[in-house]
């Protein structure tokens, strides 16, 4: 079993998510640079940072869409670095994305429900009509109630605010019953009442699902993680609980915006 | 399913399965043999739909395929004909005219050529996608036209059409049944496909494919599955092409057969499958009629094609039943059948 062990904190803590020495340059630009940082099962860990300090393409070579020069991803005790991304959703790591990614054409309850098709073995049924199909449309409908979506389930998804898209990709990603979620700025683009109603759906998910998540929103950050890392061109500045990191008089100043 | 759409189906369904007894009545019986030919036509068109028009996989070269089947057909006549062997084959087949051997031997080799260049080509996308099929679609079209043995350049004459049991092949009537049924039948299959487990992927392919593989899903195994059936499909076409022609020549599968048969696609709408059919009819229609006319008949369905698709979203099949998406209202849990996703 593969132990992440961090000073201050106590031994033998599970680790699901345990990443080494992710280097990645796209021309001169080092976007990540011998990144190195463990997310313990259950936790909710913020990586945060300015603008370019490299958090998007961390979580695109988590899930497998950036290929990383070097580094090493263990993800629930399976060396994963040279997955493809399919193969790493199946094993439970999910992404969203920074810009909400759907089906634009379908409605939001065939989103979800080809989602929940996607945690299946295989979709090579050829013949029943999916959306008749009952073992689909219950979980999806049960999906959408959970993020209060459930009287939108016919409506497409172009019909659908800014807000309840996000709601809807979190909801389709909750359907695939994922162990790990990469929350690629959930809260982008949302009003006051919006981000507290993505809190109270992510609060709960808290301790079941681990979350690696990005968020420039530092109520929401402290708000919500256990732990915080802090990124700054490409690698990791500070790792501490939310105290910590809101004392650390270097992120203050870098990030933080106090003088 | 709209009123005004079971209607538009009603009619055209009416309208061919009565075909040749209108033609017959009109006193112009050959225009069953016109409505073979689009029947074929219509056979690749509608294959090609379920990979371009759910599956957004613009293929250039699905002439190949049609050409393909048809060769199939043409090489296994012409020895059974001349009583001579297969060389290129093992053992001493020597042909047959037997449909039931013909026609699924093309749907199996064309399928398994769809596999391979399928594999090869859906590792690209985009641009790429089509230069590649197009590039795989030539390569075939100059093979079978340095290939001496089966005619070459000038191509093979089909002495002898495929026998269909209980079946007149010669009889125009019949014949027109015959293709008519099988174009029915493919419908049937690619209508069911396109709203099962594997369509919904193949849908979700056309729309966010990123999306899809970061849930989960392999996309490529179900785009090459995909391909393989569609290849197939104008494998089957082909094999009826070269029945109708009686002959059989790389003509069938230049890029410019390509063309014809996506531009039929589009015409009639993409991702309609039943638009399919409508866009072949137009297109020969516009080609019998035009070019009777002006040999420059092109010039008149270049500015035709321009009005459809900026004009008619959805194409011919969506301007007349008018919404453009294939969708069936999803039923709830409850068993209530929802609106709004199917209204839009």
């Amino acid at each position: 079993m593969q132990m992440g062990v961090q000073a201050g904190e106590p031994m033998m803590v599970d680790t699901i998510l345990d990443v080494t020495g992710l280097t990645k340059s796209f021309g001169a630009i080092r976007a990540s640079d011998d990144l190195t940082f463990s997310v313990a099962r259950g936790e909710i860990h913020a990586l945060i940072g300015p603008n370019g300090a490299g958090k998007s393409t961390a979580i695109g070579q988590l899930c497998g869409e950036i290929e990383p020069d070097q580094g090493r991803i263990i993800f629930n005790d399976c060396d994963i670095s040279r997955w493809p991304t399919y193969r790493r959703a199946r094993s439970g790591l999910q992404r969203s994305y920074q810009i909400t990614s759907l089906f634009p054409d379908f409605s939001a309850a065939d989103n979800i429900a080809l989602a929940v098709q996607a945690g299946r073995p295989h979709s090579f049924r050829f013949w029943q009509p999916a959306r008749h199909d009952k073992a689909l449309r219950t979980p999806a409908n049960e999906a959408l109630d959970r993020v209060g979506l459930g009287h939108k389930a016919d409506t497409k998804v172009t019909a659908l605010s800014h807000g309840e898209q996000r709601q809807l990709e979190l909801a389709m990603v909750m359907a695939t019953d994922p162990v790990m979620l990469l929350l690629d700025e959930p809260m982008a683009g949302m009003g006051q009442v919006e981000s507290q109603l993505m809190m109270e759906i992510l609060h709960p998910l808290k301790g079941d699902v681990s979350i690696l998540l990005v968020e420039h929103d530092m109520d929401v950050v402290f708000a919500l993680a256990d732990r915080i890392s802090v990124l700054d061109k490409g690698r990791v500045l500070l790792t501490g609980s939310p105290d910590e990191v809101r004392n650390d008089p270097d992120v203050r100043r870098a990030y933080l915006g106090d003088s | 399913m709209t009123q005004r759409r079971l209607m538009v189906h009603g009619i055209g369904l009416g309208i061919l399965m009565f075909l040749p007894l209108l033609a017959a009545a009109a006193g112009e019986p050959f225009l069953t043999n016109i409505a073979s030919r689009v029947l074929v036509y219509a056979l690749a068109a509608v294959s090609l739909d379920l990979i371009m028009g759910y599956g957004g996989m613009v293929s250039f070269g699905h002439g190949a395929f049609f050409g393909l089947g048809a060769y199939v057909v043409g090489i296994l006549a012409h020895h059974s004909f001349n009583g001579t062997v297969i060389g290129f084959l093992p053992g001493e087949w020597q042909g047959t005219a037997s449909a039931l051997v013909q026609w699924p031997l093309a749907i199996l080799v064309t399928g398994l050529f769809a596999v391979i260049i399928g594999a090869l080509s859906l590792r690209t996308t985009g641009v790429y996608f089509i230069m590649i099929t197009l590039a795989f679609a030539q390569m075939l079209y100059f093979f079978m036209t340095s290939l001496p043995t089966y005619g070459g350049d000038d191509g093979l004459n089909l002495w002898e059409r495929s026998q269909v049991p209980a079946v007149d092949m010669y009889d125009d009537n019949q014949f027109y049944y015959v293709t008519l049924a099988l174009l029915l039948a493919f419908l049937y299959l690619a209508h069911r496909v396109v709203n099962s487990q594997f369509g919904m992927v193949l849908k979700g392919c056309k729309q966010n494919e990123t999306r899809l593989q970061a849930l989960g899903v392999p996309t490529y195994r179900y785009k090459l599955v995909a391909f393989a059936i569609s290849g197939a499909g104008a494998g089957l076409a082909g094999a009826l092409a070269a029945n109708h022609t009686e002959f059989v020549g790389p003509g069938l599968m230049h890029w410019t057969r390509s063309g014809e048969i996506m531009i039929m696609v589009i015409l009639g709408g993409m991702g309609t499958l039943y638009g399919s059919v409508l866009g072949a009819f137009t297109l020969l229609m516009m080609e019998e009629v035009l070019s009777s006319y002006t040999e420059h008949w092109m010039l008149i369905l270049g500015p035709f094609l321009v009005i459809v698709v900026l004009y008619a979203r959805g194409g011919i099949y969506g301007w007349l039943v008018g919404d453009e998406m294939d969708e069936e209202p999803a039923e709830r849990a409850d068993g209530r059948t929802g609106g709004g996703a199917d209204d839009g």
